[in-house]
């Protein structure tokens, strides 16, 4: 007897946690499918028609956008200065360096890091007060921190040092004689990067630009403590719903989530057919 | 050194260091700022002094030490036996490591405050957001934890100390523990650093964690707001510091926001 | 007509030479090894060659054109590197056609000549395999091919075959021959292994820190080695620290047989080398004449060689190995006296350095 129950041991423990994924993570995201579609008098779409509305359209819309300019300026940003500090010329302490401090700024959390923008770039930021001294009025000039431009620019602080963290592997792999080789045949810089570089790195930018449009997705914190409401983003509609700042019932708020489940599935789904096709020559 | 580097690889790093030191240096600079043309530690004073900031930075480090805990209860042993005995749950696992990555922070709290209106106990005390953090850190811990085993030979230790008699409550705490201890220990920095962080659950839920203690305050008093975000840096960097120390697994360092 | 010639090149990584002014030139359609121990600096000559690295000092010529200071990608020379160099995202045709691709050759050109060179390094069935599908040796053959595809002026290989098992080496090393002389191209191969360089050559250069010892054929590095470095650099035998002593080198109370010291100055310091092949062993009780006493320490089984190594009686700590037909090696044991002997002809005499 005691030899089966230590045999059962093990797989209590996993089964407690299937358990508590079930109850804590996979029933919420169900209710929240199902809420989504379930009226006070049974099954209706009202709630998903009314994400049509203007602002609920345009919080998407914004998300949307937002999501996949950050996780551009930090794929795009962070690949080019993950492949500049591995350039045989750039000094090794300054490689060490910028990598943990990225591993600091990709952890560096949304709120705190709201503060530090405003500090600086908001409108009574010291560098905002220090540029229009020296004559430059960056808000006359159109910029502002609170759109999207601005919380593209915030997001950039997280988004670029993750994409140096998860892309430096990969560039890493690339072989001094694939270039060596390109060169030796003809290639000019260009070409190279064009027909074997960018290939080859392909499926690990896709994967980067995922992870980076999720991350940017649903961030909550940042776009909440920098633009207070100004801009319209699922996540702070979401947040509008539940703390009751709306008078709207919650199906509206589960709407909402389920159609952030939605976009993040679609995504992935999008990203592993394409990783698929792109990692061709790797199987 | 540009010599060999190239233009756009020089122009690529001095863009970056730029856009990386200017708002922490500015920042810094402006929570020294007392108005006027005066400047010192004013900002700093009145916060050590602010009896909320303790409370909030207590209840986020009890929060995340719990939720280590939960980790350690929960996901710990169950990917070891999985592992070990049952590989083909490996998919499963995966996946659900996965989910929270499809299911954005608040839309879990959409489906939580939906399903669960009681008991008290549970979804009345901060406690409860253990819960929602868990899955915030899953992704990662899931990650550094699945890296120590693969870098171990779980199974030949493991009927290694079978075969000298261990029964399995002894080789998980003299054998397995001890030779996870790095990934582990990755984990568990990694964990502090997204729970001392977060912000969604709480501030959704109504509890005052160090996050939302620093929104609270720094909507109103923008050098504290300044002194803060500093703080909040440093604590980063200190656990940061910690995993590149121990784990040196440079890979899944990413967090939530 | 020397189509490449490397004159007086001169390179140094911070402030360390790696080449130390190197003169080397190559007739068309000729195959000349570099060869020389590791580190020597044989890659940075031949990158300097392909236009990766600009030496210091020097100029690179192509049919007497000066070329030092073209790059790389205007360079018309096609390389083989060590290993891992297949871009790994293209099969084995596109490999081949990156070169005329990049080049702007027609597409059935390009295609033609992939064909055309994947039939003639023998991939011609794996056409469409990707690098990672194929074998080290056949990841090698794709690469010639491609090096091939550009109809280069020179072909530079780069150590092409030390990645490779020793079967598959041997067997690559004579087909990368038989190409070479199909094609003409000329062609520098570099090696650290001499006996790849001996059997593949028309010429050998051997190196050593940076620079150039001897460039001649296999049979005259091997017979008449130039110095020291090369005499004990290729092949066996035993190499003797004396003094010239009119037709013999004299070691302590020994006196060796050898012609070749009487060109050198009586009491001058100088090294006798000797082949195995040279030394004749005898274990009748009576001594052949001009034979010395020595006593046999090991036996090495070749096939149908033995190679024995002797301590001559005399000379402390003296290392000499002999040849002998393994059917003729059966009484012959660690410990057995034997005479040693060989043509006073045979031996090579160099001034000590
Ligand atoms: N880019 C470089 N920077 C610094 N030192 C180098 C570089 N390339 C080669 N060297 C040095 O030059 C010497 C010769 O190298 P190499 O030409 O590769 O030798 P070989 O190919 O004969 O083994 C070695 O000591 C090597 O360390
Ligand atoms: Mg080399």
């Amino acid at each position: 007897m005691p030899a089966l129950l230590a045999r059962a041991v093990p797989w209590l423990f996993v089964a407690a946690f299937l358990a508590f994924v079930a109850a804590f993570m996979l029933a919420p995201m169900v209710t929240v499918l199902v809420q989504a579609v379930w009226g006070d008098h049974g099954p209706t779409l009202a709630y998903v028609r009314q994400l049509g509305e203007y602002r609920y359209a345009t919080a998407f819309a914004n998300s949307l956008i937002l999501s996949a300019a950050a996780a551009a300026v930090g794929v795009v940003g962070g690949g080019l200065l993950a492949y500049a500090l591995l350039r045989p010329g750039a000094p090794g302490w300054l490689r060490s360096a910028m990598t943990s401090f990225s591993a600091v700024a990709a952890n560096f959390a949304g709120v705190p890091l709201a503060f530090a923008f405003i500090s600086t770039l908001g409108t009574l930021g010291l560098l905002t007060a220090q540029l229009k001294r020296l004559g430059i009025d960056i808000y006359g000039l159109g910029f502002s921190l609170y759109s999207l431009g601005g919380l593209t620019l915030t997001y950039a602080y997280f988004q670029v040092p993750l994409m140096l963290i998860i892309i430096t592997p990969a560039l890493r792999g690339l072989r001094a004689e694939w270039r060596d080789a390109a060169e030796n045949l003809g290639a000019t810089v260009w070409q190279y990067w064009w027909r074997v570089g960018l290939p080859v790195l392909w499926p690990s930018l896709l994967a980067a630009f995922v992870l980076l449009f999720g991350n940017a997705f649903s961030a909550y914190a940042t776009p909440y403590a920098l633009t207070a409401g100004n801009i319209q983003l699922v996540p702070t509609e979401i947040s509008n719903v539940l703390s009751g700042n709306v008078m709207e019932s919650p199906q509206l708020g589960a709407a909402l989530a389920a159609g952030m489940i939605v976009v993040m599935t679609a995504v992935l789904l999008v990203y592993w057919l394409a990783a698929r096709k792109a990692a061709r020559w790797r199987r | 050194m540009s010599a060999r580097l190239g233009p756009v690889a020089v122009l690529a790093i001095v863009l970056g260091i730029v856009f990386f030191l200017t708002p922490l240096i500015v920042t810094f600079a402006f929570s020294l700022w007392e108005g006027g043309d005066r400047y010192g530690f004013a900002a700093y004073r009145s916060l050590v002094g602010d009896p909320d900031l303790w409370a909030s930075l207590l209840l986020s480090l009890r929060l995340a030490a719990e939720t280590m805990l939960l980790g350690m209860v929960l996901l710990v042993p169950s990917m070891i036996f999985v592992h070990l005995k049952a590989p083909g749950l490996k998919p499963l696992f995966e996946f659900i490591a996965a989910l929270p990555f499809v299911v954005p922070a608040i839309a879990l709290v959409a489906g939580l405050s939906a399903l669960y209106t009681g008991p008290a106990w549970l979804i009345g005390t901060p406690n409860y957001l253990v819960i929602p953090y868990f899955f915030l850190a899953l992704p990662y811990a899931y990650r550094a934890i699945d890296v120590g085993l693969s870098a171990i030979d779980v199974r030949t230790l493991t009927d290694a100390a079978h075969s000298l008699g261990a029964g399995w409550g002894q080789v998980f705490r003299l054998v397995l523990l001890p030779n996870l201890s790095t990934a582990l220990l990755g984990a568990t920095l990694l964990t502090l650093t997204i729970v001392m962080g977060e912000f969604t659950f709480a501030s959704v839920l109504l509890f005052k964690t160090f996050a939302v203690y620093i929104n609270d305050t720094g909507s109103s008093k923008v050098t504290e707001a300044a002194a803060l975000s500093l703080l909040s840096f440093v604590i980063t960097w200190a656990a940061m510091l910690g995993v590149l120390l121990t784990g040196r697994n440079t890979t899944d360092l990413g967090g939530t926001h | 007509m020397a189509v490449v010639a490397l004159q007086a090149i001169r390179k140094s990584f911070g402030g360390r030479p790696v080449l130390a002014g190197i003169d080397i030139a190559l007739a068309q359609g000729e195959l000349v090894s570099l060869l020389g121990p590791s580190g020597c600096g044989k890659t940075t000559l031949l990158r300097i060659l392909a236009g990766f690295e600009r030496p210091d000092a020097g100029t690179v010529r192509l049919d007497g054109r000066d070329i030092t200071a073209l790059a790389a990608n205007r360079r018309n020379m096609g390389m083989v590197f060590q290993s891992y160099s297949l871009f790994p995202n293209l099969d084995a045709t596109d490999n081949v056609r990156f070169g005329p691709r990049v080049r702007g050759v027609p597409r059935a050109e390009q295609s033609r000549r992939a064909e055309h060179l994947l039939e003639l390094v023998g991939l011609g069935g794996h056409r469409h395999k990707f690098p990672h599908q194929l074998s080290g040796g056949q990841q090698q053959r794709v690469a010639l091919a491609r090096a091939l595809a550009v109809q280069p002026d020179v072909l530079l290989l780069d150590e092409p075959l030390s990645a490779l098992d020793a079967k598959v080496r041997a067997q690559l090393r004579s087909e990368i021959r038989r190409i070479q002389r199909e094609t003409g191209v000329t062609t520098v191969f570099v090696t650290h292994d001499q006996e790849e360089a001996l059997s593949i050559s028309d010429r050998v250069a051997v190196m050593n820190e940076g620079r150039m010892l001897q460039v001649a054929s296999p049979a005259a590095i091997y017979r008449e080695p130039a110095d020291a470095f090369v005499a004990r650099f290729i092949g066996a035998g035993a190499v003797l620290s004396g003094r010239a002593d009119g037709p013999a080198v004299r070691v302590g109370a020994v006196a060796l047989p050898a012609a070749a010291a009487a060109g050198h100055p009586a009491g001058t310091a100088v090294e006798l080398f000797l082949r195995p092949e040279h030394v004749r062993l005898d274990p009748a009780a009576t001594p052949p004449s001009g034979a010395l006493a020595a006593e046999i320490r090991e036996l090495t089984f070749f096939g149908s060689l033995t190679r024995v190594r002797l301590a001559l009686d005399g000379i402390a700590d003296s290392e000499a190995w002999a040849d002998v037909a393994s059917d003729r090696a059966d009484g012959f044991q660690p410990g057995l006296r034997v005479w040693a002997s060989w043509d006073a002809a045979a031996p090579r005499v160099l001034a000590r350095v």
